[in-house]
């Protein structure tokens, strides 16, 4: 089964700066006020994917707590997406950005 | 003036400020969020046009009056939204603060971090679209959203029933609320409840407003799996006569209860006792919220009470504050507060018999079922590393042979369920032990500490 | 009960007593193993996990080699998987000092026989592009390699029991005496046990024991602080060190990255505490974001230490008492214990089952503290 175009569904409307992020290169449109994690799963059912096994993974306590709803950002790093707004411009991915031009060494993780 | 320091700026949080100010001190309030409320009266942002006085319903004049409170505090106080405590050392708090690691010594230290869901993991519950049951009600409040069109509630508590009937005026479907407590415990348990009136009777009454909305409302339910492949599609349980029924649904709400969040008050060296009650390790307080000397524990992250008990021991735990600093001590405040704060507990107390965590069901889990979402650890393989020779039988030891609970949140979410697995095998409850809280509470990155050139 | 005998008493279920136990059993002597507390819990249990070869000690390079050559053989010794990982061990020098010493090591590593490459600055990026700018040369030596030491004891206890050594975990000694040329433990349950050895691998607790039969050593406890990091994409390959001490750190193959820093924290082997100064945590943030600038953004998650037992010359005791015959010590590892654990623990069995060694330890013997103490550079640079 196709996964849902979109795990969480708005009910009330937020006024304010449109923001464009892009996640795996898809444009998202939010607002300023969202969450990274609202943005992302009002477009689909997924943040990321687990670093043991590849299994989809969309968050879960939403309080900034459980430490699973995070996503890679362009830089190199991951960001907690139930506790960080959405900024225009933001470039977001499932899977960990290359950090350096070079490949790295001899294995995978996992 | 001696340094105090509040950390959390819910309920209780607020309540004990308000007691300093009136007093003439002038605390310093820390918050990891960035809007004062707490999880349960979290405000929602301003541009959200969002009808609080409906969502919260009966509790929405005292939500106003907090925030309004909150308001009028806010000149007298030295109010930090957006810190992230991160670790305890001596009278020296670590701070994290727009990504930047800073200190805050204190002198007093009032710990008020409120309380997370408890959670009793099931088959499928780390698939996208399974949340916890205050992340629900968070995410509405706080964004706007639903987790799903058509949701499933699936635990013990009387949130099912509230965050349900919240989500189905706000235009969601209710799949179903599934209750793994029987009806005979919680009629059993009904006269300690019968201490707050007040409470009991706005439990019963969402429970009668999910019957008359033709929500079906099942109770002594054996959770047996969350469907789906990439995302929810059902939820399957066995009812109390042991049928398999299906809920086709596209989220499930999951909640067992509230725990905690003592991190900080064991890093600030807090004894912990085991309370057979609530089946957790808390920190050991006495009347007013003293845990040592200099350090205050107050509100749901030390004893479960809800919003009432969190504000009332909060401002206990001020005039406790006040009493060590040697200023007079209102006598009757204070009493007054301590019973308001007993009787609220008291009844916390009466629901978690009445909503019971189901350890038996947790025992008794599959050995497939992922135990620790961090660090992928299923419940099989605690088992296996428990029935080696020599093999741990406490749940730190678990930790470090199998990674359950090692991992980002450092066995927020996995704690509990982990503690009950040990427990089946150690062959009591309290000998399974505790995870010790270490520092970072949460996660930091390397560049917090400063020049990475 | 009382009158309990057995061929050999271990005090101190460590890494140490482990091994030594083990080789013990596996020529068929009955071997008693005795913990305060669980196998492999304290300084075995907390450590690092590295296995290094560059940079030791001179006068440890024998036993070091027949050490690694035992975890080189791990799996089939002991039959259990202890996350070993040949994974070769980088040496940083961030100038020409440093430099100079880099190569006073390779040296002395190259008599005993070890392979030492030298990489120079362009050499560095191209093989491990994530290093920063500074660092001016370095070492490798391919066959350091790395452990999990939450797994190593418990592990290596399981193959003794299976060999039949009795472990006694929970198990305090309350008292130790002479009788006749054995000695006799009496422990905290009132029980007692005759041995015809005894084996002091009490770690930090070890000295007790020692000057129960009028010898000493100036032993005093630390903690190592150590750090791990969220996982993160595989990418460091090497345990990498800088020569300064300043940073230390290896990345696990699932992704975390262990790191560790100078200076040692101070430990409490009383109340059983080594806690980690978020100021030590931060320190260690720092050094690791200067060497690998490419992790600024990875999170440490985590911090821990333990109690490890150091001598001011920051090199152990091990070999027989020299006041009581049948006594043997090994203690006071000065936080370079693991690797050659597992050496140690083959060198006491033959002292104690054939009077001798081949294994060259003289440097080590406990009569060292008679005299004079010589403290290390070590020791002024890695505590506070």
């Amino acid at each position: 089964m196709e996964p849902p175009k979109a795990q969480f569904r708005r009910v009330a409307v937020r006024t304010g700066q449109l923001a464009t992020l892009s996640f795996d290169g898809a444009p998202i449109r939010a607002t300023a006020g969202d969450s990274v994690l609202a943005a992302l799963l009002e477009n689909g059912a997924l943040l990321r994917r687990l670093e043991f096994g590849g299994e989809p993974r969309a968050g879960f306590c939403l309080m900034g707590a459980c430490q699973d709803c995070w996503v890679w950002s362009a830089a190199g790093g991951r960001i907690r997406a139930c506790t960080t707004p959405v900024a225009d411009g933001m470039a977001l991915f499932t899977e960990p950005q290359p950090p350096i031009d070079s490949q790295p060494m001899d294995r995978n993780h996992g | 003036m001696a340094d105090i320091v509040i950390v959390g700026a819910g309920p209780a949080g607020i309540g004990a400020a308000e007691v300093l100010c009136a007093e003439g001190l002038k605390p310093v309030l820390i918050d990891e969020g960035t809007r004062a409320g707490g999880q349960g009266y979290r405000r929602p942002a301003e541009n959200l046009a969002l009808d609080m006085n409906r969502l919260m319903g009966s509790e929405a004049t005292k939500y106003a009056s907090l925030h309004r409170r909150f308001q009028a505090l806010l000149p007298r106080i030295d109010y930090r939204p957006g810190t992230l405590v991160w670790a305890i050392d001596g009278n020296t708090l670590h701070l994290l603060r727009d990504g930047r690691a800073e200190t805050l010594a204190f002198d007093k230290l009032l710990i008020a971090t409120g309380a997370m869901d408890r959670i009793a993991p099931l088959p499928g519950w780390t698939l996208p679209g399974v949340f916890t049951l205050g992340g629900a009600q968070a995410v509405l409040k706080d964004q706007g959203c639903l987790i799903g069109n058509r949701v499933a509630f699936l635990g013990s508590s009387p949130l099912l029933a509230l965050a349900a009937k919240q989500y189905r005026d706000m235009g969601a479907e209710i799949a179903v609320i599934a209750d793994t407590t029987p009806f005979a415990t919680k009629a059993a348990a009904t006269p300690a409840l019968l201490r707050a009136p007040r409470t009991l009777f706005r439990g019963l009454w969402y429970m009668g407003a999910s019957l008359r909305a033709g929500t079906e409302m099942l109770h002594g339910v054996t959770p047996v799996a969350v469907e789906g492949s990439t995302h929810v599609e059902a939820l399957v349980l066995r009812d109390a006569r042991g049928r398999e029924r299906r809920f086709a649904c596209d989220a499930v709400a999951l909640g067992y209860g509230l725990k905690p969040e003592t991190q900080l008050a064991d890093l600030a060296g807090a004894a912990f006792v085991y309370d057979a009650d609530f089946r957790l390790f808390l920190p050991r307080i006495d009347g007013m919220g003293r845990a040592r000397p200099g350090l205050y524990l107050a509100g749901d992250g030390v004893r479960i009470g809800g919003a009432d008990a969190a504000e009332a021991s909060g401002a206990l735990a001020a005039h406790a504050i006040l009493a060590d600093l040697g200023r007079p001590q209102d006598i009757e405040a204070t009493r007054a507060l301590a019973r308001q704060v007993q009787r609220l507990r008291g009844f916390q107390r009466g629901l978690a018999r009445a909503f019971a965590w189901p350890k038996a069901q947790i025992a008794a889990l599959p050995d497939a079922v992922t135990l620790c979402r961090c660090e992928n650890v299923t419940v099989g393989e605690v088992r296996a590393a428990m029935a080696k020779e020599l093999g741990p039988v406490e749940v730190n030891r678990v930790k470090a042979m199998t990674r359950c609970g090692m991992g980002r949140c450092q066995g927020r979410v996995c704690g509990p369920a982990l503690q009950e697995i040990v427990a089946a095998k150690a062959g009591s409850d309290a000998a399974a032990g505790r995870l010790r809280g270490q520092a970072p509470v949460k996660p930091i990155a390397l560049a917090a500490a400063g020049d990475s050139a | 009960m009382s009158g309990r005998t057995t061929d050999v008493a271990i005090v101190g279920g460590g890494l140490i007593g482990a091994w030594t136990a083990f080789f013990l059993a596996r020529r068929g002597q009955r071997v008693t193993l005795i913990e305060k507390g669980v196998v492999g819990a304290q300084s075995s249990g907390v450590n690092f996990g590295n296995l290094r070869l560059q940079g030791r000690f001179p006068g440890q390079y024998p036993l070091s080699l027949r050490s690694q050559a035992l975890w080189e053989d791990f799996d089939a010794l002991i039959g259990e998987d202890c996350e070993f990982e040949q994974t070769g061990h980088l040496y940083l020098a961030y100038d020409e000092e440093e430099h100079a010493r880099l190569e006073g090591y390779a040296k002395v590593s190259e008599s005993y026989g070890l392979a030492i490459e030298r990489v120079g600055p362009a050499d560095l990026r191209r093989r491990w592009p994530w290093l920063g700018e500074r660092a001016v040369a370095a070492t490798f030596s391919a066959r350091d390699a790395t452990a999990n030491p939450r797994l190593v004891t418990p592990a290596v206890a399981r193959a003794a029991a299976r060999l039949g050594v009795d472990i006694r975990e929970n198990t305090r000694v309350a008292a130790v005496d002479r009788s006749g040329d054995g000695f006799t433990l009496t422990l905290a349950d009132g029980a007692t046990l005759s041995c015809g050895t005894l084996v002091n691998s009490a770690g930090a607790w070890a000295l007790e024991i020692a000057e129960r039969f009028g010898e000493t050593a100036p032993v005093f406890p630390a903690g190592p602080p150590q750090f791990v990091t969220e996982p993160f994409p595989y990418l460091i390959g090497p345990s990498v060190q800088a020569i300064d001490g300043s940073v230390i750190f290896r990345q696990i193959p699932r992704g975390n990255i262990i790191l560790a820093g100078y200076p040692r924290t101070a430990a409490d082997a009383q109340a059983n505490r080594a806690p980690v100064p978020p100021l030590k945590t931060l320190a260690a943030m720092k050094a690791l974001a200067r060497v690998a600038p490419i992790l600024a953004q990875c999170h440490v998650i985590r911090v821990w230490s333990g109690i490890e037992a150091y001598l001011p010359d920051m090199i152990p005791v091990i070999g027989p008492s020299e006041t009581t015959p049948g006594l043997f010590h090994a203690f006071g590892f000065c936080g370079h214990g693991f690797q050659i654990g597992p050496g140690v623990g083959l060198c006491l069995s033959e002292m104690i089952l054939d009077g001798a060694t081949p294994t060259p330890l003289e440097p080590f013997a406990i009569g060292r503290f008679r005299s004079a103490t010589t403290v290390s550079e070590k020791f002024r640079k890695e505590f506070d």
